[in-house]
């Protein structure tokens, strides 16, 4: 088509491991922070800005969660844990240390947050060295309760017995972030940050090494990679992305409350790697966008389209309950037909259009 | 870009169905989440088709001085993310009141609300604080908050016991969650005041198990009375369960979650919870004109009135709701002298709703703009041969000391 892969020699060691070795890939990186930059915020009315700025969100954890769950093979129930450890933290910092009359700022928050996170979830790890696969699952999960529990009935944490903290929109000296187009800006900023961080992450040596447990524990430690150092960072960094989603919630929500990270969060967040592709970062941003985004689009087909069919005052009664028959129905289809997740669908439309329009 | 288009799809035939209606006056918007999925269905399928059949009823009349009320639906699972989106929809449609449904969800959209001017009910969860209308312009409790609740409960029993209390010994049983624990402050503080024991019991989530607590408060506390706050499928788990160790039903009474008709079913039907005290922010019962407007209105249509309106306890409350919305638009159109009102109209005509009662099915609530919750009325209804039988007027108790509470809470 537009582009051909022949004529691009890689003539040094840099160009050979370049992320973007062809051109078309740093106009299309280009194309897309332009757009989701620049054009998006500017055009886009409140509604899709509030879609996305969640799908963002989202990301930042999934991120994490396919750290863990695709490339270093540990599982993780817990997840939704480590991001209410990080919304708390942040939101007793923020509302206990006063810098001038002024909450403590996101800068300094959103790294305590994540930092804290990071540090539960060494110790939530320590299990993942004994036990593997479900024994491990149940050992999350155990984390999922007990962190839960402990933050529900410490008030000193939890900040009263409503366990929820109120704290201001997110300020960088003195711009206070309270449209919807700021707030998007603001979650946008660290789900690119995320997204590089987890992209370079998985090629440096930890990455690696990572992987090389995932693929065969046992094959490396012989090949001299201390398991018991890399599968703790794994799910340190996970816990980390994990404590920034919550602490992006947070300011999303200008609230703290433990009841939006509880179980069902760690599900949808499993599903998110799962359906995305396990293993891949492109994926986890489409699963993400697949799961946040599915159950709206799946309501909107049917009050578009649910009239012709019923009395529209059934419909609310209906639409409800159809809307999770599709959601469930569908994530089983994407599974049947592609194990490998959106990525490994993404991958076969480049690969045909690579060569189009001359297969062969 | 298929989003897209099928938004702009749904967007045309919503506008095109409004379109149809409204020739000259204006329509006036109203979101309602609701949730007929997730863990709290058991509510949601009952409470929103009272809540729409109410506003059916006000439109088949030529609606509000002649401007047809449209109140959209979302179901939102009893998640956040959904509600958020659910928010975002209803104010691009231009609604000028959302009422969000359920306490994280409430406290997700808490500021943008206020950032935004968009007023928001929240009957019946929600936390107590949100009653002070001077630090949440926005958002309305409209019926008792949990303080209001325990503090009326806690004056039910000191009647029971001929106006002492010293000495005895009070249970309250709740779900381990920051709506459950709402009572506590309420009830260390009365406890202080009148001088009676208490003792907290936990049921933790999802509240099916409850033997531990029910032998602790029966053979080991030995509870003159018990104080259940708890929600969900927990109340059928608990009417069964004290019935069990023998405890008499007329010595329990439970909080606004815990007395649907549902739950007393569940728990085995009307025989097993004969005496259970029930506190209701809205009446129960079919015995109000609006409930018989509404049959008649179903009749007139050549239809069955809804199976939902046998469930009074959660269908009355979304009679309740909906008549809250409809006379605050009333009161802000009327106030403006057009339809063409903003949340910040709204606001106001929620604030001056002064004495409306709906021949008793609403509490006679006094709203102010200091006081979003009305009052704090409540009315015990107590399970007597197969129905609720009203045992006390609309009344409030301690109305000081929940005050005095609430600025506390404001200060620290």
């Amino acid at each position: 088509m537009f582009h051909r892969e022949c004529g691009y020699y890689k003539t040094s060691y840099q160009g050979d491991q370049a992320i973007l070795p062809f051109p078309i890939a740093k106009q299309a990186i280009f194309g897309l922070l332009l757009l989701f930059l620049i054009v998006i915020p500017f055009f886009a009315n409140e509604y899709y800005l509030s879609q996305l700025s969640l799908v963002a969100i989202a990301v930042v954890g999934a991120l994490g969660l396919n750290i863990l769950l695709g490339y270093t093979g540990q599982i993780s129930i817990g997840h939704a844990a480590f991001m209410s450890v990080g919304a708390y933290t942040a939101a007793n910092l923020v509302t206990r240390i006063e810098i001038g009359g002024e909450q403590l700022p996101f800068f300094l928050a959103l790294p305590a947050g994540g930092i804290m996170a990071a540090l539960i979830g060494l110790v939530v790890g320590i299990p993942s060295l004994r036990v593997k696969g479900l024994y491990l699952a149940i050992a999350t999960l155990a984390a999922q309760f007990i962190i839960e529990w402990i933050i529900n009935h410490t008030p000193a944490i939890s900040g009263g017995a409503a366990a929820a903290i109120e704290v201001d929109r997110p300020a960088l000296f003195g711009w206070v972030m309270n449209e919807q187009w700021e707030l998007y800006l603001f979650v946008m900023f660290f789900a690119i940050l995320a997204i590089m961080a987890a992209t370079n992450l998985v090629r440096s040596r930890v990455g690696r090494a990572l992987v090389a447990i995932r693929d065969q524990d046992i094959a490396a430690e012989i090949i001299g990679i201390n398991v018991f150092k890399y599968k703790l960072y794994a799910f340190a960094i996970s816990s980390f992305f994990a404590g920034v989603t919550g602490v992006l919630y947070m300011y999303y929500f200008s609230i703290a409350t433990y009841e939006q990270f509880q179980i069902v969060v760690s599900i949808d967040f499993l599903a998110m790697c799962i359906i995305g592709g396990l293993g891949s970062i492109v994926g986890t941003i489409f699963g993400a966008f697949f799961i946040i985004m599915l159950p709206v689009v799946i309501r909107i087909v049917m009050e578009s389209f649910g009239p012709y069919f019923m009395d529209p005052s059934y419909l609310p009664q209906v639409i409800g309950q159809l809307r999770l028959i599709f959601f469930g129905g569908l994530i089983m289809v994407f599974l049947i037909v592609e194990p490998e997740g959106l990525n490994r669908l993404w991958q076969n439309i480049r690969n045909y259009f690579r060569v189009w329009p001359f297969s062969y | 870009m298929t989003f897209l288009k099928t938004l702009g799809m749904a967007a045309a035939v919503t506008a095109g169905l409004a379109a149809a209606n409204a020739a000259n006056a204006k329509d006036i918007r109203i979101g309602m989440m609701c949730d007929r999925t997730g863990p709290t269905a058991v509510t949601g399928t009952v409470l929103c088709p009272g809540y729409h059949d109410y506003i059916a009823l006000v439109n088949s009349r030529g609606g509000v001085m002649g401007n047809k009320i449209v109140a959209n639906e979302i179901d939102i699972e009893y998640k956040v993310p959904p509600a958020v989106e659910a928010y975002q929809r209803f104010k691009q449609d231009g609604a000028v009141l959302i009422s969000p449904y359920g306490t994280p969800m409430v406290a997700a959209l808490l500021k943008t609300m206020e950032e935004d001017k968009v007023p928001g009910t929240s009957a019946g969860f929600g936390t107590a604080a949100a009653a002070n209308g001077e630090k949440y312009p926005y958002m309305f409790p409209i019926a008792a908050s949990y303080w209001s609740q325990t503090a009326a409960a806690v004056k039910f029993v000191k009647d029971k016991f001929g106006g002492d209390m010293k000495g005895k010994k009070v249970a309250y049983v709740f779900y381990d969650n920051p709506a459950g624990r709402e009572g506590i402050p309420v009830m260390t503080h009365l406890a202080e005041k009148e001088g009676f024991e208490w003792r907290e019991f936990a049921v933790p989530a999802p509240g099916l198990e409850m033997g531990a607590q029910v032998l602790d408060i029966t053979r080991r506390f030995r509870a003159d009375f018990i104080i259940a706050h708890v929600f969900g499928r927990a109340p059928a788990v608990m009417l069964k369960e004290f019935k069990r160790a023998g405890y008499p039903m007329d010595q329990i009474i439970g909080l606004v979650w815990a007395v649907s008709e549902g739950d007393i079913a569940a728990a085995g039907g009307w025989d097993v919870a004969e005496g259970y005290n029930t506190i209701q922010f809205a009446g129960v019962g079919s015995d109000y004109p609006v409930l018989d407007e509404i049959k008649a209105m179903y009749k007139a249509d050549g239809k069955e009135p809804p199976k939902e309106m046998e469930f009074t306890v959660y269908y009355n409350r979304g009679v309740f709701q909906a008549a809250m919305h409809v006379k605050a638009i009333e009161n802000a159109v009327k106030a403006k002298g057009s339809a063409d009102i903003t949340g910040t109209d709204v606001r106001d005509g929620m604030r001056a709703i002064k004495d409306f009662s709906l021949d008793g099915l609403l509490p006679p609530l006094q709203l102010s703009a200091k006081d979003h919750e009305g009052g704090g009325f409540v009315r015990v209804f107590q399970v007597q041969k197969g129905e609720y039988v009203p045992v006390t007027d609309w009344y409030r108790a301690y109305r000081d000391d929940v005050l005095q509470l609430l600025e506390e809470e404001h200060k620290g």
